[in-house]
């Protein structure tokens, strides 16, 4: 399908580009990431590493005791094949100390939680090294709010958040990202079992097809299914889009001065830099 | 005459007037040792693009420091540069001055301020009133600020005016990554330029930026664009570059001469027909 077909290097010209402008005017030469051992994170490194060098580049595998262990031993394949610093914490007694308190937490609050307690560790190795967090999350996760708000969400800058992870495919095919991480299937592992194609109940494939001709093209629902698409995949995943859209924003203000941040108060973040 | 553009396709920090002004002096300078005879900066040069809020805080009023700072550089070398412009009744702009010979010779505030996609600037610009023509030691030139080229009156009416050269500063977000070798906005810029140059029998230097701002990238790609509509000089796609481009006086006479559409453009009829349709319009 022509439209999510990218230009790699392009592409790659301008991530790499982002990644070293956006840290360096901050001040600071380093980036922080967490390495899950999938394709995301693995293609954050290595465009992370291309932008600051690989010695600037700081990633932590952060599995807990139910993550599969070949998610680790992934992480530190692509961390050795770049070269770049790579740590490995067990967040097993964080998350096991505190749902000693509510045993009964069902998979996705436990899910949640680790998701959390990787930003605190990322965001308090980012203070330790002197680096930005980076973010991991493609356009396709953002957009059907697969992902956790505070959580992996969160970052200082994310590098892929404009590209559908079909363009994450072709981009790592194009970087070498390891093959092993390219092929297989995505997984939040958050635990045992689970893919993000049957916990989505449709593949990323079929997904970004929707969603390209969607957002990018603005076509309507009657277009759409005239394009081919179902009528119930198409709801399906709107409802998706708009019930996540709190996600992708900050938190409301309730207004009752006359500039209130972000609203009448409006400034870029890379205000004076 | 025979003479150089160089085309300054800088990376101004947002918001930092006395950064950029000292990014547009070395550039400046950087031209004058170069032997250019004009040099060219991109729309919002002194400040920045994405500036929001920050408009009222780094507008300059024609008699600031800094205005006279380029003035007297204007001494050694012609310079367009885009910058905010603040009015004396306090309306602030998105204007390029033209400054030669230590005198400001043209001040163009941008018509067209786009208000779409990721633009958001008629929130807090106000907007130009005129697009016009002025006299230059390299003959008569028009201004325009980058949306402006894209309404194609705008170097209509300056060729009309007599414009032989028209410059069009640019802060140009790239977007539209595709299987294409180049970038989708670069694409459609690059036929924008070429063709206006064609079809007005003009010269064109386009001067773009580079950079990013919150995660907006600036491609750059600058251009000279000879009057028959052929690139002859281009910088680097979204790397900041100095294009030096050497413009040869004798093309615009030829090509004039081969193809006269400016000589047989119809004013009068032009100006009829658009009268007709803004009275039928009931404008």
């Amino acid at each position: 399908m022509g439209g999510l077909t990218v230009n790699t290097k392009l592409l790659r010209q301008i991530l790499v580009g982002f990644v070293r402008d956006e840290v360096y005017k901050v001040g600071v030469r380093k980036g922080v990431l967490g390495l899950s051992g999938g394709i995301d994170s693995a293609l954050v490194a290595y465009i992370a590493a291309e932008a600051l060098g690989p010695e600037n580049v700081h990633a932590y595998c952060m599995p807990y005791r139910t993550s599969n262990p070949e998610s680790e031993a992934h992480a530190r394949l692509v961390a050795e094949s770049l070269g770049i610093n790579f740590k490995v914490i067990e967040i097993t007694p964080m998350i096991d100390a505190y749902f000693t308190l509510t045993p009964d937490a069902d998979n996705m609050r436990r899910g949640n939680k680790m998701a959390r307690e990787r930003m605190t560790i990322l965001y308090d190795h980012s203070a330790a090294v002197g680096g930005l967090v980076l973010g991991t999350s493609n356009k396709t996760e953002l957009l059907l709010g697969y992902g956790t708000l505070h959580g992996d969400m969160a970052s200082a800058l994310n590098p892929i958040g404009d590209i559908y992870k079909s363009q994450v495919w072709a981009l790592s095919e194009a970087m070498e990202v390891p093959r092993e991480v390219i092929e297989k299937k995505p997984s939040a592992d958050l635990w045992a079992g689970q893919t993000d194609e049957q916990e989505l109940g449709f593949t990323y494939r079929e997904a970004d097809e929707l969603l390209y001709r969607m957002v990018d093209q603005r076509m309507s629902r009657e277009e759409l299914v005239a394009a081919g698409f179902d009528a119930q995949f198409i709801d399906n995943v709107h409802k998706k889009v708009q019930g996540s859209h709190f996600k992708r924003r900050l938190p409301i203000i309730a207004k009752v001065s006359n500039r209130t941040i972000d609203r009448d108060f409006r400034y870029a973040r890379d205000w004076g830099k | 005459m025979d003479f150089t553009v160089a085309l300054a396709q800088i990376k101004p920090k947002l918001g930092c007037l006395d950064d950029n002004m000292a990014l547009a002096e070395a550039a400046i300078e950087k031209g004058v040792a170069a032997g250019a005879d004009l040099v060219v900066f991109p729309e919002l040069a002194l400040t920045g693009y994405f500036l929001k809020d920050l408009v009222p805080e780094v507008a300059l009023r024609l008699d600031s420091p800094q205005m006279e700072k380029l003035k007297k550089l204007s001494e050694r070398i012609s310079i367009a540069i885009g910058f905010v412009e603040v009015s004396t009744d306090f309306r602030f702009f998105n204007s390029a001055v033209y400054l030669e010979g230590g005198e400001i010779r043209h001040v163009h505030r941008k018509v067209y301020l786009p208000t779409y996609g990721l633009f958001d600037e008629q929130r807090y610009m106000a907007r130009g009133e005129r697009f016009r023509a002025f006299d230059t030691r390299f003959g008569r030139i028009g201004m325009l600020i980058c949306e402006d080229m894209w309404h194609l009156s705008a170097p209509y009416i300056l060729a009309m005016d007599g414009a032989m050269t028209l410059i069009c500063l640019s802060s140009s977000p790239g977007r539209g990554v595709t299987e294409s070798e180049g970038l989708g906005s670069a694409a459609a810029w690059q036929k924008l330029t070429t063709t206006t140059a064609m079809f007005l029998n003009c010269r064109v230097f386009y001067c773009n930026r580079v950079g990013y701002e919150d995660g907006i990238n600036f491609w750059g790609g600058s251009e000279a664009i000879s009057p028959s509509g052929e690139m002859t000089d281009r910088g680097a796609i979204l790397e900041e570059d100095f294009v030096l481009a050497k413009v040869d006086g004798g093309a615009l006479r030829r090509e004039r001469i081969f193809s006269p559409m400016m000589r047989d453009e119809n004013l009068a009829i032009t100006v009829k027909e658009l009268k007709r349709i803004d009275r039928e319009k009931g404008c």
